[in-house]
C-alpha cells in the first residue's frame, strides 16, 4: 500500500511538473505532424515582418511629404502629401490585423485608425494646443482620420483646404497639428517595426505552443476580430446601418476623401484572405498557413473541404463588393442595399471562420479561461 | 433489498478519511477559484446571467459574492476537521449550490457531483469518527452502519458508469470524435505529443476511455482487481489533465476513489494524520457502534433511496424528447455526459420592429462575456433567455413591436456548420419550458447509440 502511495504522490508530482509547462515550446515537432513554427515563420518572415516594413516605407514618405507641406503649403504639394497619405492608408490595410505583441501593447490600431474622428475636438486641440496624442481619450482627434479631415475635409476646394495652412489666422497651429499628428503616427510605427524586426520575430515563432498565450492562438483570435470588428462591421456594417435603426453615411473609413472606402476596404479584404493562405507580402508565393493546417487536419477528419468554402465565400465578398463604389459613403446614401448585400457575404465568412475553423483548430475564442469538463 | 443489509456495520475510518479529504479538496478549490480572478470574472462583472429554469430567483450579489464563497471555502474547512459538521456540510452545499445557480454559463459536470456528494453527505454519519465533534462529545463511535459507506461508492459508481453508457455512441466509438479534434491540437505536450495526430491513437484513447468508464466501478469494488485499478484511475486522471483543462476535478476523483480501499488502509492514513498532527487516533478506536433509532433510519433510506431513484433515471430523460440529444442538448445536462461533444456556434441576433419594419443586429459583446456568448451560442435554453432579456432591454430603451429572431450556425463534432434555429421563429413569443423546443432546426445527420 506504501508504494501505492508513493507512486500516487510520483504521478502527482509528473503533473504538476507537465500542466505548469503550458507554454513550453516544442523546438522538434516531429517530422509527420504539422510543423506550427513553420506556419508562424511563415507568417512571421514573408507576411507580417515584410507588410511592415513596407508600411513603414510609406509613412517615411508620409513624413516627407508633410513636411514639404509645411514649408511651403501650396496645392501641389497638398495634392503630393494627399497622395502619400492614401498611399500609406492603404499600405495600413496590410498591417493592420497583426495586433500582437508591441502593437497590441501601445494599442497601434487604436492610435492610427479610429473612425469616425471628432472634428471640433480636432479643432480644439489646433486652437488651443496643449493636447496630449499619447492619451487615449485623443485616439479619435488622429491617425489616419484626423489626416483624411486635414487635407480633405477643411474646405470644397484645394485652394480653400491651402488656405487654412497659410493664410488662416492659425496657419501655424494647423501646421502644427498636421506635424505632429504624423510624427506621433511615424513614431508608434517605428516602434513597432522595430520590435517585429528586433526581439519579438523570435519570440513569436517560439512561442509555438497550444496554450491560450501561444502566438498562433492568439494571431486567429486577433485575425477573426479584426475580419469581423474592423473589416465587416467597421468597413461596412456600421456605415450600412445593421447595427442600428439608421445608416450612418459618416462613418465610413476616409469619409472626406470620398472615393477611397472601397480602394481601402479592398486591400483590407485582400491582405486579410492572403494571410489566410499564407500568401508572401507582395509576391505569389505561398507557404504554411491557416489554409495548409486546416488541410492537414482534414486529412484526418475526412470532412467537408472548410478552407475553400472559406476562399470561396471571401471570392464571394469581394464580388458582391465589387458593385459598390468608390464612395461608400454616397453609397449608403444612394443605395444602401449594396451595401447590405456585401455585408450579407462578410458575415456567412464569420461562420465558416469562427465557428468551424476555430472548432477544427481547436483553438478557443479570447478570454474563455475557464474549467471545462 | 433485505433489511439484513441495512443492519451490517463496518469501521467508519473510510468515511472520516473521505470527509477530511472532500474537506480539504474543496477548500482549496475555492481558493484557486478565487485566487484565478474567476469570482470577479464570472459572477462579477456580466451584466447579464443565465439562470436556471425554476431558478431565477437567485442572482449574483454583486462584491457580497465573494461572502458567498468565503462561506463556502470556510464551512468546508468545518468539514474537513468534523467540526459543527451536520451543520458545516449543509452550508457547504447551499453556499455551493447557490454560486452554481447563479450563472449556467458556468455548468459543470464535475460542479453537479459536488452539490450531489455534499447534498449526500448531510445523511451521513462523517463526523461520528476521527472529529472534532467526536472529541468535544467525548464519544466517538468506530462503527457505522455499512449501508452509509456504500452509498457514496453508488454515487461514484454511477458517475463513471453514466459516463462510460454515454461514449456508446457512433460519433465517439466509430469516428473517434471529438478526440479527433482535440487532441491533434495537443502536439506540443512533452512525450506523448508527437503521436498526438496519429488516428490509432484517437481510436486507442476513444476505446479505453468508454472501457475505463463502463468497468472502473467493479475493478475497485473486487479485492483483487483494486489495486491495478487505482492505478488505472490516477493514470486516466492524470492524463486527462494533462490534455484538458479540468482544473481541480481529476484529483478530487483520485482522491474519492480512496474510499473503496480496506479499512486498514484507511486507518493507517489516520495513523499518519495523528502522528504529524499528535492527535490520539486511540481516543477513537473505542469499537463503539453508531446507530440510528428505528425511526431515523427509515427516514434517511427512504430518503436516500429516493435520491438515488432520481440519479439513476435523470440521465434518460433525454429520451422523452424527440431530436438528437447532442445537438438540442434538451436532457443533455446533470446526465454525466463528459467531453462528448466538439460544439462551436454563431448567433446572430436580429431586433425588428414588427410595425415599422425597421431592424437592426446585436453586438453580442454588448451584453455578453465571450465565455457567455460560446456557451449561448450553442444551447437553445440560452438562446432563448437571452433572446428575452435582449427584448426587455430595448423595450426599457423605448423599442416598440419587438420581435427577435436569431441567424445561428452550430458546428459539432466536426461537421460543417448548420443552422441551428428556425431563423423565421419571434423567440420573444416563445417560453421556457421542459417541453420539446420545435423552432430548433432538426439535426441532418444521424448519430447512433445511447
Amino acid at each position: 500500500m506504501k508504494k501505492l502511495l508513493f507512486l500516487f504522490a510520483a504521478i502527482l508530482f509528473v503533473v504538476a511538473g507537465c500542466s505548469s509547462s503550458d507554454d513550453t515550446n516544442s523546438d522538434n515537432p516531429g517530422t509527420d505532424t504539422f510543423n506550427r513554427k513553420a506556419l508562424l515563420e511563415n507568417i512571421a518572415d514573408n507576411i507580417a515582418i515584410p507588410a511592415y516594413k513596407s508600411f513603414k516605407g510609406e509613412m517615411t514618405n508620409l513624413k516627407t511629404a508633410t513636411s514639404e507641406f509645411v514649408t511651403t503649403a501650396d496645392e501641389s504639394n497638398l495634392i503630393k502629401l494627399r497622395t502619400a497619405w492614401l498611399d500609406a492608408h492603404v499600405s495600413w490595410q496590410s498591417v493592420s490585423m497583426f495586433e500582437i505583441g508591441k502593437a497590441e501593447e501601445v494599442s497601434f490600431r487604436n492610435f492610427m485608425n479610429v473612425y469616425p474622428v471628432t472634428t471640433i475636438e480636432i479643432e480644439k486641440n489646433i486652437t488651443n494646443g496643449g493636447y496630449d496624442l499619447n492619451s487615449v481619450s485623443k485616439q479619435d482627434e488622429q491617425g489616419f482620420g484626423a489626416l483624411d479631415y486635414l487635407l480633405n475635409g477643411l474646405a470644397d476646394s484645394n485652394a480653400g483646404i491651402v488656405a487654412f495652412y497659410s493664410s488662416d489666422v492659425n496657419a501655424i497651429k494647423y501646421k502644427t497639428y498636421l506635424s505632429d499628428v504624423v510624427e506621433h503616427m511615424d513614431t508608434l510605427t517605428t516602434q513597432v517595426v522595430n520590435d517585429w524586426t528586433g526581439d519579438y520575430r523570435d519570440s513569436f515563432v517560439n512561442n509555438s505552443g497550444s496554450s491560450a498565450t501561444s502566438s498562433l492562438d492568439k494571431l486567429v483570435n486577433d485575425f477573426l476580430f479584426h475580419y469581423e470588428k474592423h473589416l465587416r462591421a467597421g468597413k461596412i456594417g456600421i456605415p450600412a446601418g445593421v447595427f442600428s435603426n439608421t445608416t450612418f453615411n459618416e462613418k465610413v473609413e476616409a469619409f472626406y476623401k470620398k472615393d477611397a472606402s472601397k480602394a481601402l476596404f479592398n486591400a483590407n479584404l485582400t491582405a486579410l484572405q492572403d494571410f489566410f493562405n499564407g500568401k508572401h507580402f507582395g509576391s505569389a508565393t505561398t507557404g504554411e498557413s491557416l489554409k495548409t493546417y486546416l488541410d492537414f487536419l482534414n486529412t484526418i477528419k475526412e470532412e467537408e473541404d472548410l478552407s475553400t468554402l472559406i476562399n470561396n465565400q471571401f471570392n464571394l465578398a469581394r464580388t458582391e463588393a465589387s458593385n459598390l463604389a468608390d464612395d461608400f459613403s454616397a453609397e449608403v446614401r444612394t443605395n444602401n442595399n449594396l451595401m447590405l448585400d456585401a455585408y450579407k457575404e462578410l458575415q456567412k465568412n464569420v461562420v465558416f471562420l469562427k465557428v468551424d475553423m476555430l472548432s477544427a483548430l481547436s483553438i478557443r475564442v479570447d478570454f474563455v479561461d475557464a474549467d471545462g469538463d | 433489498m433485505s433489511t439484513k443489509y441495512f443492519e451490517k456495520n463496518t469501521e467508519a475510518a473510510p468515511l472520516a478519511v473521505f470527509r477530511i479529504f472532500f474537506g480539504i479538496m474543496m477548500s482549496m478549490s475555492i481558493i484557486r477559484f478565487w485566487s484565478y480572478g474567476w469570482i470577479d470574472k464570472l459572477y462579477i462583472q456580466p451584466k447579464f446571467f443565465f439562470t436556471y429554469y425554476g431558478f431565477e430567483w437567485v442572482k449574483p450579489l454583486g462584491v457580497y459574492t465573494y461572502i458567498i464563497f468565503v462561506v463556502c471555502g470556510v464551512s468546508a474547512i468545518f468539514v474537513a476537521l468534523g467540526y459543527k459538521y451536520r451543520i458545516a456540510i449543509l452550508i457547504f452545499f447551499l453556499s455551493f449550490t447557490y454560486i452554481e445557480l447563479i450563472d449556467k454559463t458556468t455548468y459543470l459536470n464535475h460542479y453537479y457531483f459536488i452539490s450531489l456528494m455534499s447534498f449526500l453527505m448531510i445523511f451521513l454519519p462523517a463526523n461520528v469518527y476521527y472529529s472534532i465533534d467526536a472529541w468535544r462529545k467525548g464519544t466517538s463511535y468506530q462503527h457505522i452502519p455499512k449501508w452509509t459507506i456504500d452509498v457514496v461508492k453508488l454515487l461514484l459508481g454511477i458517475v463513471y458508469f453514466y459516463a462510460g453508457l454515454a461514449k456508446l455512441n457512433s460519433d465517439w466509438l466509430v469516428k473517434a470524435m471529438p478526440l479527433k479534434i482535440w487532441l491533434p491540437s495537443k502536439y506540443d505536450i512533452p512525450v506523448i505529443g508527437n503521436i498526438m495526430h496519429h488516428e490509432w491513437v484517437h481510436y486507442l484513447f476513444s476505446y479505453t476511455g468508454a472501457i475505463y468508464d463502463l468497468t472502473i466501478p467493479f475493478l475497485l469494488l473486487y479485492r483483487k482487481t483494486r489495486g491495478i485499478a487505482f492505478i488505472l484511475v490516477v493514470v486516466f486522471h492524470i492524463l486527462t489533465r494533462i490534455l484538458f483543462p479540468i482544473g481541480m476535478f481529476p484529483y478530487i476523483m483520485i482522491v474519492s476513489t480512496l474510499l473503496f480501499f480496506s479499512d486498514n488502509f484507511h486507518h493507517r492514513v489516520l495513523a499518519g494524520i495523528s502522528k504529524i498532527f499528535k492527535i490520539s487516533k486511540n481516543y477513537f478506536d473505542t469499537n463503539q457502534v453508531f446507530s440510528y433509532s428505528s425511526i431515523q433510519k427509515k427516514i434517511l433510506i427512504s430518503l436516500v433511496s429516493l435520491f438515488f431513484v432520481i440519479q439513476l433515471l435523470l440521465p434518460f430523460r433525454y429520451l422523452l424528447y424527440p431530436g438528437e440529444l447532442f445537438w438540442t442538448e434538451e436532457g443533455f445536462r446533470f446526465s454525466w455526459r463528459v467531453m462528448l461533444i466538439e460544439k462551436a456556434g454563431y448567433a446572430n441576433f436580429k431586433i425588428i420592429d414588427s410595425v415599422s419594419g425597421s431592424r437592426f443586429y446585436i453586438d453580442n459583446d454588448d451584453f455578453l462575456t465571450a465565455f457567455q456568448q460560446k456557451q449561448m451560442a450553442t444551447q437553445p435554453d440560452f438562446i432563448l433567455q437571452y433572446a428575452h432579456y435582449l427584448k426587455q432591454h430595448f423595450k426599457k430603451q423605448g423599442h416598440k413591436n419587438i420581435q427577435v429572431f436569431v441567424e445561428s450556425y452550430v458546428t459539432l463534432n466536426g461537421r460543417l456548420s448548420d443552422q441551428y434555429i428556425d431563423p423565421s421563429i419571434d423567440l420573444v413569443k416563445e417560453k421556457e419550458s421542459f417541453k420539446h423546443k420545435t423552432w430548433i432546426t432538426p439535426f441532418k445527420d444521424e448519430i447512433k447509440g445511447l
